[in-house]
């Protein structure tokens, strides 16, 4: 008799349905799962290849491979090799692939495939310890032109980054003076560009980056140049002083000294063919999510049988929704409180048609055996136990007679979900004998109404993609349906039901 | 199709399902009383400690054996009525209302053996006519005699009272008379006629059958204008005292008026229909809130009876 507030209650609801929406959106947002079912991302297929000329002796070969390129996040990682032993090391130089072989003879080739997903802003630890300049030694007459060049450059700029772009900028063929020629040579640029920002107290190092085109094969490794400004890694591209790292570019090494090392074979190169493809994004927040730890709230781990049933399962919800608005707001009057949603979900798996036919022929004729059934004046239970089994007959029977005549759609009934069947036709033939056929055919056409329009919600792919991928946007149709449980206004069809009442107003 | 605003029915304080249901339903009536009025037999011995009488109980029939009693008890008998102690809406219900040689006389004077009866109690012992299918009692009591009065405005069947009761206080009343459409039963959906009661007066209102407003009897067209309910104030607070018996706060209660032995309460209802405010061209809502916002309520059901039929009164 206490009149409770209702403010925790409100409070209570509005905490569920923002719950579910604030995971989901989280959900959306770490793990890439996308909002629309079909939604496509590209994804960077790069393949390295290996040759090498076998020595008759036990080979070593180990390639750089990326660990955290700028831009991008590894996504799958496998090495095509037969009859080598395989095996991916992590060391404080980076992350090398390692192939190793007891006897190697002739020519070799290995190949090594990862996948590559662009991503603006994937995390990427900082170093571990900071990086500090090395010590370099020159001799005349070179160290007096380094001083000179770099005293030049430090003029002109007031950090690395600026210093890194000016001493670039001197460097280059057209702003040569007598100093640089004197240390430049084509192929020690870059060896040179390093040594002198690491004189001028700056951590510098190369990299090597692999320019992304569709379809492209046999490319080669282009070098960068890297320094380290007190927080982090700067890429800049040596011939231009351009600063970043573009979208399309991915650095294949960084921080380790060598590409390719081969122990036990000749004449070793490496290159590399790419391919974009485009990977639906839900497939792609499957894979990523498996090694993530977000992803013990999916269900994509579980066994694909146990998925396809909750699959469906998770559509139950939306159907409940449907019927509690149905029921309450609009004032639909069904046969059995849920028996619609059951039967939307039949429809789902026998589509609405055939499944329509299906269900008619089988109540129909339910109807017809169960009128005498009631002759019989059988007590409930057995009544029902024996409509049960009426119920199975006449669908197999009704099976047996499509597949027959060809129609496969006959099949289809067995979907059916026989107990809910048998008692939806004791409570029409018992609503018949009491209330009249009209009631039966109002309750009926009611139930199937109700029935379709949650077949017609359930059975929309958004409508399977979101309750199967965000599984906890339940708990805002859980809020919904609580809210309508504290509905007291007037349903839809009282004010048909009232009209006459406007007679007094 | 013909609509009514909502903000019209607002004005009109129509009570509607979903606010019956939570408002009213879940926050006044207790669970535990529902099988109070769910079983007929409870509901006979709990109200007959407040003094509310009811059809006199001529047997109860609990286990299979007590069948074979029937027969005595029946023996000398011109009518009764078989009742499922759980039945709901009238289901086994078997009224017998005279003698022919060793057969019985049903109310619409088909014949019915012994044996048949016999086996209708068998059927109600086993749980045929109870909600859910649960084993139940059979009651046989007195048949009522409707008083002419009232009896001749309905088509077969006795003609009965329903009265709204909140907190105690009755807030709405209708007369309830059966029709050929409801073939014989009081119920309002199946079609029976009901006729709205001026609480202040018991003097009949408006009358609607399948919600439409009409103005003589269908079957027996007679004027339903000017029907007056005797002895008024005793029925409504013998259904005032209902409240005391069962502790629902809001129930419909259920009353006909016997001919010899006066007003009888015939059954509860914990879930009464909203087609009583049709009958009387009002809503319920200002009545409920009237006495919600009430400081100190009565406690006499005397006094709650005469509180609602002076502020209830039609003006």
């Amino acid at each position: 008799m206490t009149v409770r507030s209702r403010v925790p209650f409100y409070v209570f609801v509005f905490l569920l349905i923002a719950a579910g929406i604030a995971i989901a959106t989280w959900r959306h947002l770490e793990l890439g799962i996308p909002w629309m079912t079909g939604e496509q991302r590209p994804v960077w297929m790069i393949e390295a290849r290996v040759d090498f000329q076998g020595q008759n002796s036990p080979a070593e070969v180990s390639l750089h491979i990326p660990e955290q390129p700028p831009g991008f996040r590894i996504l799958t990682e496998q090495a095509a090799s037969p009859g080598y032993g395989f095996s991916i090391l992590d060391s404080n130089s980076g992350r090398r692939a390692q192939w190793t072989k007891r006897d190697v003879a002739g020519p070799q080739t290995l190949y090594f495939k990862a996948q590559f997903v662009p991503d603006e802003d994937a995390i990427h630890a900082p170093p571990a310890r900071k990086p500090r300049a090395l010590t370099v030694f020159w001799e005349e007459p070179q160290a007096t032109a380094v001083r000179e060049l770099l005293s030049q450059a430090s003029e002109r700029s007031s950090s690395p980054e600026s210093m890194t772009r000016e001493l670039i900028r001197l460097m280059q063929p057209d702003n040569r003076t007598q100093n640089t020629t004197l240390l430049v040579s084509d192929d020690n640029y870059l060896q040179l560009l390093v040594k002198m920002l690491n004189h001028a107290g700056i951590a510098a190092r190369t990299a090597d980056a692999l320019k992304l085109e569709d379809a492209r094969r046999r490319q080669q490794l282009v070098p960068f140049l890297q320094i380290y400004n007190g927080k982090r890694w700067l890429t800049f591209d040596p011939r231009t002083a351009e600063q970043g790292v573009p979208e399309n570019l991915l650095l294949w090494r960084q921080g380790s000294d060598s590409l390719l090392d081969v122990v036990g074979g000749d004449d070793s190169q490496v290159s590399f063919s790419m391919l974009r493809q485009t990977v639906p994004a839900l497939q792609l927040a499957t894979l990523e999510s498996n090694a993530n730890g977000l992803s013990v709230l999916g269900f994509y781990q579980l066994p694909i049988e146990e998925q396809s049933m909750f699959r469906m399962l998770l559509l139950l919800p939306i159907g409940a929704l449907i019927v509690a608005f149905m029921r309450i707001v609009i004032g639909i009057r069904t046969s059995g409180t849920f028996m619609p949603v059951l039967i939307a979900v039949a429809f789902v798996q026998t589509t609405l048609v055939p499944g329509l036919i299906a269900f008619l022929s089988v109540v129909a004729i339910g109807l017809l055996l169960r009128g005498y059934l009631s002759s019989l004046n059988l007590l409930l239970v057995s009544r029902i136990s024996a409509l049960i089994i009426l119920v199975i007959f006449i669908t197999a029977g009704l099976s047996i007679i499509g597949y027959q005549m060809g129609f496969n759609t006959g099949m289809t009934v067995t979907f059916f979900p026989m107990v809910i069947i048998a008692w939806t036709i004791e409570r029409m033939s018992i609503l018949w004998e009491e209330e009249g056929a009209r009631e039966v055919l109002v309750q009926g056409s009611g139930s199937l109404f109700v029935a379709i329009c949650a077949y017609l919600a359930m059975s929309t792919p958004l409508a399977g993609h979101l309750t199967f991928n965000f599984p906890e946007l339940h708990l805002v149709i859980l809020g919904l349906i609580l809210l309508m449980g504290q509905y007291t206004g007037y349903k839809l069809s009282e004010l048909k039901r009232f009209t006459p009442m406007k007679a007094y107003d | 199709m013909d609509w009514i605003s909502p903000r019209r029915l607002k004005k009109l304080g129509m009570l509607n399902m979903n606010r019956r249901n939570v408002d009213y339903i879940a926050r006044y009536n207790d669970r535990s009383s529902y099988p109070l009025v769910d079983n007929k037999l409870k509901t006979k011995l709990a109200v007959s400690e407040y003094g509310v009488k009811t059809p006199k109980l001529l047997q109860v029939v609990r286990q299979q054996h007590e069948i074979s009693h029937f027969r005595e008890m029946a023996e000398d008998l011109a009518g009764f009525a078989i009742k499922p102690a759980k039945g709901s809406g009238g289901k086994g219900i078997t009224v017998i209302t005279g003698r022919d040689g060793d057969d019985f006389i049903k109310a619409s004077s088909a014949h019915i053996s012994v044996a048949m009866l016999e086996r209708h109690l068998t059927n109600i012992l086993a749980g045929l006519y109870s909600l859910a299918g649960t084993p139940d009692v059979a009651i046989v009591e007195n048949l009522v005699q409707s008083s002419p009065a009232l009896a001749r405005y309905s088509f077969q069947g006795v003609p009965d009272i329903r009265i709204v009761v909140f907190q105690g206080y009755p807030v709405m009343a209708m007369l309830r008379l059966a029709t050929t459409a409801s073939d014989g039963k009081a119920n309002l959906h199946q079609g029976a006629v009901g006729v709205g009661l001026d609480i202040g007066s018991g003097q009949s209102l408006n009358a609607v059958q399948f919600n439409r407003p009409i103005t003589l009897h269908p079957d027996t067209g007679l004027a339903l204008e000017n029907i007056r309910i005797e002895d008024w104030e005793n029925m409504l607070e013998m259904a005032a005292r209902c409240y005391e018996a069962t502790g629902l706060g809001y129930m419909g209660v259920d009353l006909v008026v016997d001919a010899n032995e006066g007003p009888l309460l015939l059954e509860l209802n914990a879930r009464p229909g909203l087609a009583i405010q049709m009958a009387n061209g009002c809503g319920l809502l200002p009545r409920l809130r009237a006495i919600e916002s009430l400081k100190r309520p009565h406690f006499s059901p005397r006094e709650r009876a005469l509180f609602a039929m002076e502020s209830f009164a039609r003006r």
